[in-house]
C-alpha cells in the first residue's frame, strides 16, 4: 500500500534537490547583478582604488564567477557553508542561531494561527451568510489588508506604550528561559497571527462549502446529525487537501517573509540577517540563507503534497 | 560679561536652562568650568553621581556584519561599542579642547613635526595585563597598515615614524601638523594589547566596561570594569546595547521604558517625543552636514556661474525648518560651522535669492535643458524631500532641475563620487584641516566635488604647520572664502545630534562631537 507513495516521495525529493540547485544558481546570478561588491561595501566611503584591489585579492573576488560558484558548491556538498566575507566569521553557527529564532517565532505563530483559522473557518460555514460568518470575514480580511509594519506599530502603541502589557522589543538571546522568550515574542506573534489568519480561514471556509454540496453531506443531514458535527466530521476531512496547501504556504511565509516584522520588533531572525548581508554583498551568506529559505519552501510543499495524498483515498489506494 | 552671567543664573533659577547648558554658555563666555560651578544656585549645583544599576541603550545604525575590530567601526553602534571597552590616548572635549586620556600629557617641537605623548602608567587591560608603551606603538602601527582596513588609515598617512622612547610615544610627521592631537582622538584608535596582534576582535581594552556578550546587529552586554584606571566614570554596574534600527521601534522602546536612552531620534517626531511623559529629547549642534555636491570638472557644473546660480536657488532656512524640523542650523556652502576651532564669522551668510540665482543662471549661458540631481533617502534622511524643495525654488529662478531618485542600496558605490550632481552627507571632522584634507584638496581620494584649486591647496598645507593662532585663523578665513565662492558644494544645513533620554538618568552633558555624548553617555551619566 505504501509503495506508490514512497515512490512519489522519492520523486518529489529528487525534484526538490534539483530545484535547490537551480535556486542557488539564480541567487548567485542575482548577487552578481547587484551593483558594487563586498569590497566596496566593506570599505564604503573610505574606498580607494588600491585598498579595493587589495581587499578583492584577499577575498578571492578576482576569480572568475563560474569557478567561484563551483568552489562554493563543492564546499556546501561537503557540509561547509564557508565564512562570511564581511567579518570573517564562519557562517553555519551564526546562521543556525538565527534560523532557530526564526523557526521558534514561526512555530509559535503557527501553533496559534492554524487551529484558530480552521476553527473560525468551520464556524463561518456553520453560520454562513449570518452575522458570525460576516464578522469573522470582515475582521480577518481587515487584518490581512493592513500592512504588517502598521499592525506592528498599532499593537506597540496600545499594548507596549499605553498599557505596558507586553514588551515592544522582542530581542531573545541565550540564557533566557522559555517563559521569558514567550513573553518577549508576544507582540510579533499577535501580528503574524493576524497577518496569516485571513488567508487560511477563507480557504477552509471555501473548501468546506464546496464539499457541503455533496450527496453524502445531504445523507448526514437526513440522518439527523448536528450541523457542526456534519461539518467537522464529514465535510472537513474531505476538504483537507486544499486547506493543507494554503496552510503550508502560510507556514513558509512565516519562516521566510517576516523581515518587516523582525525589524519592527527587533527580533534576531533570519530576515534581518539576510538583508544586512545583501547590503554588504556578502555572497556566501546570501547563498546560505537562500538555500535555507528555498529548502523550507520545497520541504513544506513536499509535506503538503504527501498530506493531500494521504487524505485522498483514491490517491492512497491507486488501482 | 558679568551681566551676561547674572542673566544666565537667573534663567536657571527660573527653570529655563539646564545646569549643563549653563556650564556650556559660561565657558563660552570664557569662564573656567570651576568658576561657573561655584556661581550656580543651590538647585542647579552638581549632584554626586550615584552608583549601580544596568543602563539599557537602544541604538540605530548597527548590522549583523559589524565586527569588534575598532578600526572597522563605521556606524553609530560600533562606534559606541568601541567607547565602552576601549580608550584613545587623547579625547576632544565637549568644549573642543584636547584632553589627555591614556596619554597624560603631550607636546610638540616648534614646527609641529615631532610630537611626544607621555603614556599613563598603571593602566590595566581587561585581561589583567598592564598596558605598556609598546602596546600603544603597536596599535598605531596597525592602523597605519593598509591591510588593516582601518577607518583611521587616512589619519595615519601623514605620520612617517612611530616609536617608543621610555614612557613616551614619539610621532614623527612628514610635514608639520599642529592638529595632530585632535586627529589621534579619532574613535578608531583604541589602544589594544599588542595593538590587537593576538585577536583584533577580542574587545579587550582599558575602557569603563568589559565586553560580556557581543551579538552584532542584535545586542551587546557589558559589565563594569572594576579595575578602571579612571575612577570618575563608569557609574553603572553594567550596560546593555540593543540594536534597534527602526526609528519608530526605537522611540517606542524609550517610551515604554524598555531602554533608558536612544540615539538618532527622527527630527519629525522629536518635538512630539519631548512632550511625552518621562523622557527628554537632547539635541546638540554637531559638525555633520547635508550637502548637494556638483563636480566642478564636468559640464554644466564646470561653469562657476551655474554653480553660483544653484547655490542662490536653495532656501536653506526652509530646509532646516521642513527637513530637520528646526533641529539643525543653516549651512553656508562650506563644510565648516561654528563647532570648529578657528571658524571665521566674517564670512557672509549666503541667502536665498531668486534674482541672483536667475542672474547667474543667465550669465552661465546654460541651454535650459534639465539638470539632473540624483538622490536617495540613504544619502541623508529626507534627501528626496529636500531635493523636491530645492527643485521648487530653483524653478522660480528659471533653473530646470530634474530629480532622479535611486535606491539606497549601492548609492555610495555607484552614485556618490561618481555622478556629477547628487545628494550626500558628511559626518564632519574634529578640525578644519581634516575636513578640508579629506574632501576638498585636489589630491584627496574623496574630493567628491572634484574641486581643484592651487591657491586653496597651498593655503591648507600652510595652515597645517602654522602654530601662530591668529595667522592660522586668517588662513582658514581665506580658505573659506575661496570655497564659498568657487566650490562645488551646496551645503544647506548642519544637522543636530538628537538623543532621547529617560528622566531616570542624570548627568547628561551636551557634547557636539558625536551622538550619545560622543559615546560617553554610559561612562558619564548615572541613575538619579
Amino acid at each position: 500500500m505504501a509503495h506508490p507513495i514512497l515512490k512519489l516521495v522519492a520523486q518529489r525529493v529528487a525534484l526538490g534537490l534539483l530545484l535547490l540547485l537551480a535556486a542557488s544558481v539564480l541567487i548567485f546570478i542575482g548577487t552578481q547583478i547587484l551593483p558594487g561588491d563586498v569590497a566596496q561595501a566593506i570599505l564604503g566611503q573610505s574606498a580607494t582604488p588600491e585598498t579595493l584591489a587589495n581587499l578583492r585579492a584577499e577575498l578571492g573576488l578576482n576569480e572568475p564567477v563560474v569557478s567561484r560558484y563551483f568552489s562554493w558548491l563543492f564546499g556546501v556538498l561537503h557540509g561547509d557553508l564557508g565564512t562570511a566575507l564581511s567579518n570573517g566569521q564562519p557562517i553555519a553557527p551564526a546562521l543556525g542561531a538565527r534560523l532557530a529564532n526564526t523557526l521558534f517565532l514561526a512555530s509559535c505563530a503557527a501553533v496559534i494561527a492554524v487551529p484558530l483559522a480552521v476553527l473560525l473557518g468551520l464556524v463561518s460555514v456553520r453560520y454562513r451568510n449570518r452575522w458570525p460568518d460576516k464578522l469573522i470575514s470582515a475582521v480577518t480580511l481587515a487584518t490581512i489588508s493592513v500592512p504588517e509594519f502598521l499592525l506592528g506599530y498599532i499593537v506597540i502603541f496600545f499594548l507596549a506604550v499605553q498599557y505596558r502589557l507586553l514588551p515592544s522589543l522582542s530581542t531573545v538571546y541565550d540564557g533566557m528561559t522559555l517563559g521569558e522568550r514567550l513573553y518577549a515574542i508576544g507582540l510579533p506573534v499577535i501580528v503574524l497571527v493576524l497577518a496569516v489568519l485571513g488567508h487560511m480561514m477563507r480557504m477552509t471556509r471555501a473548501a468546506i462549502l464546496n464539499v457541503m454540496q455533496s450527496a453524502y453531506v445531504e445523507t448526514a443531514e437526513l440522518k439527523g446529525l448536528r450541523p457542526f458535527t456534519i461539518i467537522a466530521r464529514h465535510a472537513f476531512p474531505n476538504a483537507i487537501a486544499p486547506v493543507v496547501n494554503v496552510v503550508m504556504i502560510n507556514l513558509a511565509y512565516l519562516v521566510v517573509g517576516v523581515v518587516v516584522v523582525e525589524v519592527v520588533f527587533v527580533y534576531p531572525g533570519m530576515g534581518q540577517y539576510l538583508v544586512d548581508h545583501v547590503s554588504k554583498r556578502d555572497v556566501p551568506v546570501v547563498q546560505a540563507c537562500g538555500l535555507v529559505f528555498a529548502g523550507v519552501y520545497i520541504g513544506l510543499n513536499l509535506i503538503a503534497d504527501i498530506v493531500s495524498i494521504l487524505a485522498n483515498p483514491r490517491l492512497r489506494h491507486p488501482k | 560679561m558679568k551681566d551676561e552671567l547674572a542673566k544666565l543664573v537667573d534663567w536657571i533659577d527660573a527653570g529655563g536652562m539646564s545646569r549643563r547648558a549653563f556650564l556650556g554658555r559660561a565657558s563660552a563666555l570664557g569662564l573656567a568650568a570651576a568658576l561657573g560651578t561655584s556661581l550656580l544656585p543651590g538647585q542647579a549645583r552638581a549632584e554626586e553621581p550615584k552608583k549601580g544599576g544596568v543602563l539599557k541603550i537602544g541604538l540605530g545604525g548597527g548590522e549583523s556584519t559589524d565586527a569588534l575590530d575598532p578600526g572597522l567601526a563605521d556606524g553609530p553602534v560600533s562606534f559606541n561599542v568601541n567607547r565602552q571597552w576601549g580608550d584613545t590616548i587623547v579625547n576632544v572635549s565637549p568644549t573642543k579642547e584636547v584632553e589627555p586620556r591614556l596619554a597624560e600629557s603631550f607636546a610638540s617641537n616648534d614646527d609641529s613635526t615631532v610630537w611626544t605623548f607621555k603614556i599613563r602608567k598603571g593602566v590595566k587591560f581587561h585581561d589583567g595585563s598592564e598596558m605598556t608603551v609598546d602596546d600603544v606603538v603597536a596599535t598605531f602601527k596597525r592602523h597605519s597598515d593598509e591591510n588593516a582596513k582601518s577607518g583611521a588609515y587616512g589619519i595615519m598617512q601623514g605620520i612617517s615614524d612611530i616609536k617608543a622612547d621610555g614612557d613616551n610615544v614619539v610621532f614623527t610627521l612628514s610635514t608639520g601638523n599642529a592638529d595632530l592631537p585632535f586627529l589621534l582622538a579619532d574613535y578608531h584608535l583604541v589602544v589594544q594589547p599588542k595593538g590587537g596582534a593576538d585577536n583584533v576582535n577580542a574587545g579587550i581594552g582599558t575602557g569603563p566596561y568589559k565586553v560580556k556578550t557581543a551579538e552584532p546587529g542584535v545586542r551587546y552586554v557589558f559589565e563594569k570594569n572594576a579595575d578602571d584606571w579612571d575612577t570618575t566614570r563608569g557609574h553603572y554596574d553594567g550596560v546593555e546595547f540593543l540594536v534597534i534600527n527602526d526609528t519608530t521601534a526605537r522611540t517606542a522602546a524609550l517610551q515604554s521604558g524598555q531602554v533608558h536612552m536612544i540615539n538618532r531620534v527622527d527630527p519629525k517626531v522629536a518635538k512630539l517625543l519631548s512632550r511625552a511623559p518621562g523622557v527628554q529629547v537632547k539635541s546638540v549642534a554637531g559638525p555633520g552636514h547635508y550637502v548637494f555636491i556638483m563636480h566642478c570638472d564636468k559640464a554644466p557644473f564646470d561653469n562657476k556661474d551655474l554653480r553660483l546660480a544653484l547655490k542662490y536657488a536653495i532656501n536653506r532656512q526652509e530646509l532646516v525648518d521642513k527637513i530637520l524640523d528646526g533641529y539643525g542650523s543653516v549651512g553656508n556652502d562650506i563644510p565648516i560651522n561654528k563647532s570648529y576651532p578657528y571658524f571665521d564669522e566674517s564670512l557672509p551668510q549666503r541667502e536665498f535669492s531668486i534674482e541672483k540665482a536667475a542672474e547667474h543662471y543667465k550669465a552661465s549661458g546654460h541651454d535650459g535643458s534639465p539638470i539632473e540631481l540624483i538622490v536617495a533617502d540613504g544619502a541623508f534622511p529626507g534627501a528626496v524631500d529636500a531635493a523636491a524643495l530645492f527643485q521648487a525654488t530653483a524653478k522660480q529662478a528659471g533653473i530646470p532641475l530634474e530629480i532622479k531618485r535611486v535606491p539606497d542600496d549601492g548609492y555610495w558605490s555607484d552614485v556618490w563620487n561618481v555622478k556629477p550632481f547628487c545628494a550626500s552627507y558628511w559626518g564632519g571632522r574634529p578640525v578644519q584641516d581634516q575636513m578640508y584634507s579629506t574632501a576638498y584638496l585636489s589630491t584627496a581620494d574623496w574630493n567628491d566635488t572634484k574641486f581643484k584649486n592651487k591657491e586653496f591647496d597651498d593655503l591648507i598645507i600652510a595652515a597645517r604647520a602654522e602654530t601662530d593662532e591668529a595667522k592660522r585663523k586668517e588662513i582658514y578665513s581665506k580658505v573659506a572664502h575661496i570655497l564659498w565662492e568657487e566650490g562645488g558644494v551646496i551645503c544647506p544645513m548642519f544637522n543636530d545630534f538628537i538623543d532621547g533620554v529617560s528622566d531616570t538618568v542624570a548627568g547628561w552633558i551636551e557634547d557636539p562631537n558625536l551622538d550619545q555624548m560622543n559615546g560617553f553617555a554610559s561612562a558619564k551619566t548615572w541613575f538619579a
